[in-house]
């Protein structure tokens, strides 16, 4: 294809990522070096017939208008990136002084909250992702042993919980482990404890939604799984079975191998994904026991009369480098292939 | 064609029907329970003192003097308007789908049929731009929208959904493409056809199962999408997701959760009529690039 031609053919799908893709991230890049003006404070003098006093005063007019002057805010430097609520340098190495242990440094880094988010989100995606792969594939092992006519309604049932709205989804399952919900109530009856509440404690909290994840992203590693085991070769299975290989060497020598490219595939699905969870912690309203990163970006956003901009943004630059980090060994894999096949 | 191989023995298939059964209950048990229960009355749905009640609608029958009640729908839909919402909704979901496909396909044709080493960065490009969390994107939007005031507008959701949409539409659209064998068009460019006059004539009528997919998938990107809906959109233009997530902070009054809950099923209905009908598409869309490698 002609490069003329080709760029006529990209030009709408190429504006449309630059403009609202590439744009933004520069957007972000720049808004990250400022921060919200300080509320303009005037002196204001107050006379009582008997003497005058000075006090500080916010000066709503002048603030609205620095506001509409300069809607950045006022350049800030990398300031917001080290602040106490990013990476905190200073508090962490405070912290770092001040504890006698490595458990003790880490728990003094969970109360900041870039790190408790970030936490959150590294535990999360590195739980849910080998769980998705396992359990995806048992499932695939036992649809494929299902009689003909039962697999067509097994795998419609088992989209659901992965073609359903995320947030719908965790709000869902939320009002199933309410204390008064089904799973609340019978848990609370199983351990005979009228105050156990899955929200309440952080721990069962950090269950909760990764329970959720597991439950939301399983039927895509099962699809992917079901569909890669109509292609492993009955040929190499009998053989195997010849050379006396029993059920579970053929599946642990065989069929596995067979999966591993299907394995990588959805490990860097998984990867992309359980990194930007967020919405399951506005459906179960976790956000007080668990928050990601992706959830204080939206909270920046929209708390307050002021949104914090500089904040969300700086944020999201860090996410971002934590998203090229989790691609770059399938980039570089990518990259090694295509320069094989050029040459 | 039973090979001896994929013989079983009576209790190892036993026992994968039973995981099999097992895990059904789990994927579908809380949708039954929940469409099941938006029928109900609060007190009934949220039970403590016995989980029947669900079932029977014991509570129900005391409050309303029938076993099921349309109460939620009925608030949820003319009480607090939530049509308006899934009118937005369908307007939000057509116009992405629609518009993004129309990119698509030009951009993942040309990107199958260029051969150059642009073509591949460009693909490398999207999915980096598909791995990023939608809310950063949506964190760069705010404030230029607010400037150039467009902040709250249906076409602007609209068209940040699409371009958040490229990457995935690309790649798939792109790997599509390629299964279509290039003599076809280029047979009909060595006979005289332009470029785009063969991709009119050649390859729009063969292309339908891809497009179908791809849209698909667009369709529940559009629709699940909570980040940007929720951050773009002003209160009047609002989609169905954020605002069932607005719901829940009216919580807990009498029957304002019911009316969150009989939202959330009405939500659900089209994407199991979705799965009901196309589910080889949804099947074939998710594997298409995992089993080609």
């Amino acid at each position: 294809m002609k490069h003329r031609t080709f760029f006529w053919f990209i030009l709408p799908s190429l504006a449309a990522m630059s403009l609202f893709i590439a744009l933004p991230v520069v957007s972000i890049a720049v808004q990250s070096l400022f921060v919200e003006h300080d509320q303009v404070m005037i002196e204001v003098e107050s006379c009582t017939p008997f003497k005058c006093e000075t006090s500080l005063a916010v000066d709503a007019e002048a603030t609205a208008a620095l506001r509409e002057e300069r809607p950045l805010g006022s350049f800030n430097g990398l300031g917001t990136y080290t602040n106490r609520s990013h990476l905190a340098f200073a508090e962490v190495a405070e912290a770092w002084r001040q504890s006698s242990g490595l458990i003790e440094f880490g728990s003094r880094l969970l109360n900041l909250p870039f790190y408790k988010a970030l936490a959150f989100t590294l535990t999360y995606t590195a739980v849910v992702t080998p769980f998705v792969i396992v359990l995806g594939l048992a499932i695939a092992l036992g649809v494929n042993a299902l009689p003909r006519i039962a697999k067509g309604p097994t795998i419609f049932v088992s989209l659901l919980p992965m073609i359903v709205t995320p947030l719908i989804g965790s709000l869902i399952l939320f009002w199933m482990v309410d204390a008064d919900g089904i799973i609340g109530a019978t848990l609370q009856l199983i351990f005979d404890n009228d105050q156990l509440s899955l929200k309440a404690s952080h721990s069962l909290t950090w269950i909760m939604l990764i329970v959720y994840g597991i439950w939301h992203s399983a039927p895509f590693s099962f699809i992917v799984f079901y569909a890669g085991l109509q292609t492993v070769p009955t040929e190499t299975l009998e053989a195997a079975q010849i050379d006396g290989a029993s059920r579970w060497q053929r599946v642990r020598h065989v069929v596995v191998p067979y999966m591993m490219p299907l394995v990588v595939f959805i490990t860097l699905m998984q990867l992309m994904d359980n990194f930007r969870v967020f919405e399951p912690i506005v459906g179960f309203s976790a956000s007080a026991k668990a928050t990601s990163l992706s959830w204080i970006i939206f909270n920046d956003l929209r708390s307050g009369d002021v949104q914090l901009f500089g904040s969300a943004a700086a944020t999201s630059i860090l996410t971002i480098f934590g998203v090229v980090i989790l691609l770059s060994p399938v980039l570089v894999r990518t990259w090694r292939d295509f320069n094989r096949k050029v040459r | 064609m039973a090979s001896v191989a994929r013989r079983r023995p009576a209790g190892l298939a036993f026992l994968a029907t039973a995981f099999v059964a097992f895990w059904l209950m789990i994927a579908a048990g809380p949708f039954v329970w929940t469409v099941w229960g938006s029928f109900k009355v609060e007190s009934d749905f949220f039970s403590k003192a016995d989980w029947r009640y669900a079932v029977y609608g014991v509570r129900t029958v005391i409050e309303t003097g029938e076993a099921f009640t349309g109460d939620g729908y009925f608030g949820a839909w003319i009480q607090e308007s939530f049509w308006r919402n899934a009118l937005n909704t369908l307007i939000v979901v057509v116009c992405t789908v629609i518009i993004s496909l129309t990119f698509g396909t030009l951009g993942g044709y040309a990107l199958a049929r260029s051969g150059f080493r642009y073509a591949f960065w460009l693909l490398m490009a999207a999915l980096v731009c598909r791995a990023m969390p939608h809310i950063t994107l949506v964190s760069g939007y705010l404030l230029p929208f607010f400037q150039w005031g467009v902040w709250g507008h249906l076409p602007t959701a609209i068209i940040v959904l699409v371009a958040i949409n490229q990457p995935f539409t690309l790649w798939m659209l792109h790997s599509f493409f390629l299964n279509i064998p290039k003599d076809m068009d280029e047979s009909a460019m060595v006979d005289g056809c332009t470029r785009l006059q063969a991709f009119r004539h050649v390859i729009i009528p063969v292309m339908w199962p891809g497009v179908i997919t791809t849209s698909l998938f667009s369709f529940l990107l559009a629709y699940n999408d909570f980040a940007v809906t929720s951050m773009l959109l002003s209160q009047e233009n609002q989609t169905m997701v954020p605002t069932i997530a607005g719901f829940l902070g009216t919580v807990r009054e009498q029957g304002q959760v019911m009316f969150a809950v009989a939202a959330v099923v009405s939500a659900i209905v089209p994407l199991f009529f979705l799965v009901l009908f196309f589910q080889r598409q949804i099947v074939s869309g998710l594997t298409a690039g995992a089993v080609k490698g």
